[in-house]
């Protein structure tokens, strides 16, 4: 009370926010935007032999553009992950759509809770559970094996793209349901009648009536699978055997193994870019799609 | 459709019964509804007047009974294609369309070029007053805004029958009464059928050439808007259209004059035709609105009879006001109206004063 003026930053609201918000803050801080920080710089550096030299260069990105080794493990990612996205997305529409139309109210609750049962099982063992059934002597094999359908194990079950797209399409479903079910449920269900009323049939009014509307669910779904999908780090190394790598793999070769921290720093900050760019222009579309909602 | 004549019936309810589960909605309903007539179902929430309309435009289906629409039943046509268009309570407007977008969006199937449909379009906003709007997003219209778009959305297709869910219920006072006059103007120029669902026995006696007041699933009327309000089918059709003061009473003899004598205004005789259905409770009572109880004033002659009665309560509302009276001899208050005319005073709670009336306004529920 002796000082008026501390009592009142004290008790200003932008004080008290800043309490509130302060654990997680410092916690971003130290966990995020330090090591972000320290990355952009690392990237702009020289590598020297177990050091890091503080020269700026640009080398460490012409390498990361110009290199075919980091150019394709980069379009691989991509690529993975978009088929992993749409794969996601097609196939959890129909279920969101299911939850959201078809399911009883009252009944609901209970069908997303067990969409989310999946969740309870660690993402690293969903994972090498796909390893178990897809291996080489996993249950695919030995169950075609034993019913003498085959008498060699399909190599080709594992270690390859569409193994890892299977695997990562499962382990996000759950997270592309959620958003599509909450767009769908905020359409007015008149809405569906009055499509019909004006001429058209179930699926056209499908197609100019609820799929517009839930867009802003899909794009969500897609963003929220895209995104981890094309930094992920397990199924490649579990899935991929380590011979397919995907982005994650290879910076962490670099930042580890090779010791090119420079190098791996200057894909990372490249990947984020890439990823950022895609989800900037997604967030566009959501806002033409957004257009007359609230 | 050239020759539609008044005459022509457009829709049909042919004991038309829905069942939802156990519960009997609909039970038993026929009608028939003339083209270009303007139609009301009347009733409280949960009557069934909705689920009917539904049935018409074929979002509902029915459970025994036929629905024809233009002499064609409907049990096999899906809603998009039958001939009637709908505006929903909600407005249902597409709100990730333009207002134009939204009126257009019936026209897909239309062969006519795009500049046609974009004139037709423009013609329809104009129709509903809209001019000028197209461009608007759906979402920054105001609700009697969004109701005209919802009209124009449907009558772009021309419509044999339109079908309107409650349109006004969520506007105001105001609003609801200019669009009240603006349905009867626009249904008058367009000559389709309306067939308006509504719970606000007001809104249907403005508009309606007819209305069928329905409870229960069932209707229990189905009359012109004068005729409904001046001889209700029954007690409880009066007690739902308007304001109707009841006097229990007791019948004398039958005949072509019905003899009774009321509590409180003595023997009267009725004729036949002012007698009506049924009483609530059994017991028949004689039913008069307010507007034929009339307060003498010092001098005033009563036209017919009149009766002392005392001033319980006064409600005024500018041009006009209500009051509660007791008529000596009764157990109940008995609301009459006056018109408030310059140099007649409004009385004071507790005022003893005559109040006449007439034996041939009354209605004789037995």
């Amino acid at each position: 009370m002796t000082n008026p003026n501390r009592t009142r930053l004290w008790r200003s609201e932008g004080a008290s926010g800043l309490t509130l918000i302060s654990p997680p803050l410092i916690y971003a801080v130290l966990m995020l935007a330090a090591p972000l920080a320290t990355m952009a710089v690392y990237s702009v550096f020289t590598d020297g032999y177990l050091t890091i030299e503080p020269i700026l260069t640009a080398q460490n990105y012409i390498d990361t553009w110009t290199d075919v080794l980091y150019r394709s493990v980069m379009l691989r990612s991509l690529l993975v992950s978009v088929f992993v996205t749409a794969a996601t997305v097609i196939l959890a529409y129909p279920v969101a759509y299911f939850v959201s139309f078809n399911v009883d109210p009252s009944k609901k609750s209970m069908w997303l809770f067990l969409i989310t049962i999946p969740f309870w099982t660690s993402y690293l063992i969903r994972v090498f559970m796909w390893k178990v059934i897809l291996g080489y002597n996993g249950v695919i094999n030995s169950g075609l094996k034993a019913l003498h359908i085959i008498d060699q194990p399909l190599g080709w079950l594992n270690y390859n793209v569409g193994a890892m797209v299977l695997t990562l399409a499962h382990a996000y479903a759950p997270f592309a349901i959620l958003p599509i079910y909450v767009a769908l449920e905020k359409i007015d269900r008149s809405l569906m009648e009055a499509g019909q009323d004006l001429g058209e049939t179930r699926w056209t009014t499908f197609l100019r009536v609820t799929l517009p509307l839930s867009m802003p669910g899909v794009i969500a779904a897609v963003l929220i699978v895209f995104i981890p999908t094309i930094g992920d780090y397990v199924t490649p190394n579990l899935i991929g055997g380590g011979k397919i790598p995907m982005i994650a793999n290879a910076i962490e070769k670099l930042m580890l193994k090779a010791d090119n921290k420079p190098l791996g720093s200057a894909i990372a900050i490249s990947a984020m870019l890439i990823v950022g760019l895609v989800s900037v222009l997604f967030l566009f579309l959501n806002r033409r799609f957004m257009r007359g909602q609230r | 459709m050239t020759f539609s004549s008044k005459s022509e019936t457009m829709i049909e309810f042919r004991d038309v019964h829905k069942y939802y589960g156990e519960y009997h909605a609909l039970r038993g309903i026929n009608a028939s509804i003339k083209a270009g007539e303007f139609f009301s179902l009347l009733g409280p929430s949960g009557c069934g007047k909705t689920t009917l309309l539904r049935t018409v435009a074929g979002f509902e289906g029915i459970s025994s009974g036929a629905v024809m629409v233009d002499g064609r039943d409907m049990a096999d046509v899906p809603p998009n294609h039958r001939p009637t268009n709908m505006v929903f309570q909600s407005y249902a407007i597409f709100p990730h369309l333009t207002v134009e977008e939204n009126v257009g969006f019936g026209l897909r199937k239309d062969p006519r070029s795009k500049e046609e449909k974009a004139r037709e379009v423009g013609k329809t906003l104009e129709l509903v007053g809209l001019t000028g709007f197209g461009k608007r997003a759906a979402h920054a219209l105001s609700g009697g805004q969004r109701q005209r778009v919802a009209l124009a959305r449907a009558l772009i297709l021309k419509p044999k029958v339109l079908l309107l869910d409650e349109p006004l219920s969520a506007l105001d006072k105001k609003i609801r009464e200019q669009m009240q006059v603006e349905l009867i103007k626009l249904q008058r120029e367009v000559g389709i059928t309306f067939v308006l669902v509504t719970h606000d026995q007001e809104e249907a006696l403005v508009m309606s050439d007819r209305i069928a007041v329905m409870f229960d699933g069932e209707i229990a009327q189905m009359d012109e808007p004068e005729r409904l309000y001046r001889k209700p089918a029954s007690q409880r059709v009066a007690n739902f259209i308007g304001t109707m003061n009841f006097l229990p009473t007791r019948i004398l003899s039958d005949g072509a004059r019905v003899a009774t004598e009321v509590q409180g205004l003595g023997l009267v005789e009725v004729d036949a035709s002012q007698v009506s259905g049924a009483a609530t409770a059994g017991q028949p009572v004689v039913g008069f609105r307010p507007e034929t109880l009339t307060i003498l004033y010092e001098g005033q002659q009563a036209t017919d009879r009149e009766a002392w009665a005392t001033v319980r309560e006064v409600v005024y509302y500018g041009d006009m006001t209500y009051y509660d009276v007791v008529i000596d001899g009764t157990d109940r208050e008995l609301r009459l109206s006056m018109r408030n005319v310059f140099g007649r005073p409004v009385l004071d709670i507790g005022t003893r004063t005559r109040v006449g009336w007439s034996p041939g306004a009354l209605v004789l529920f037995r």
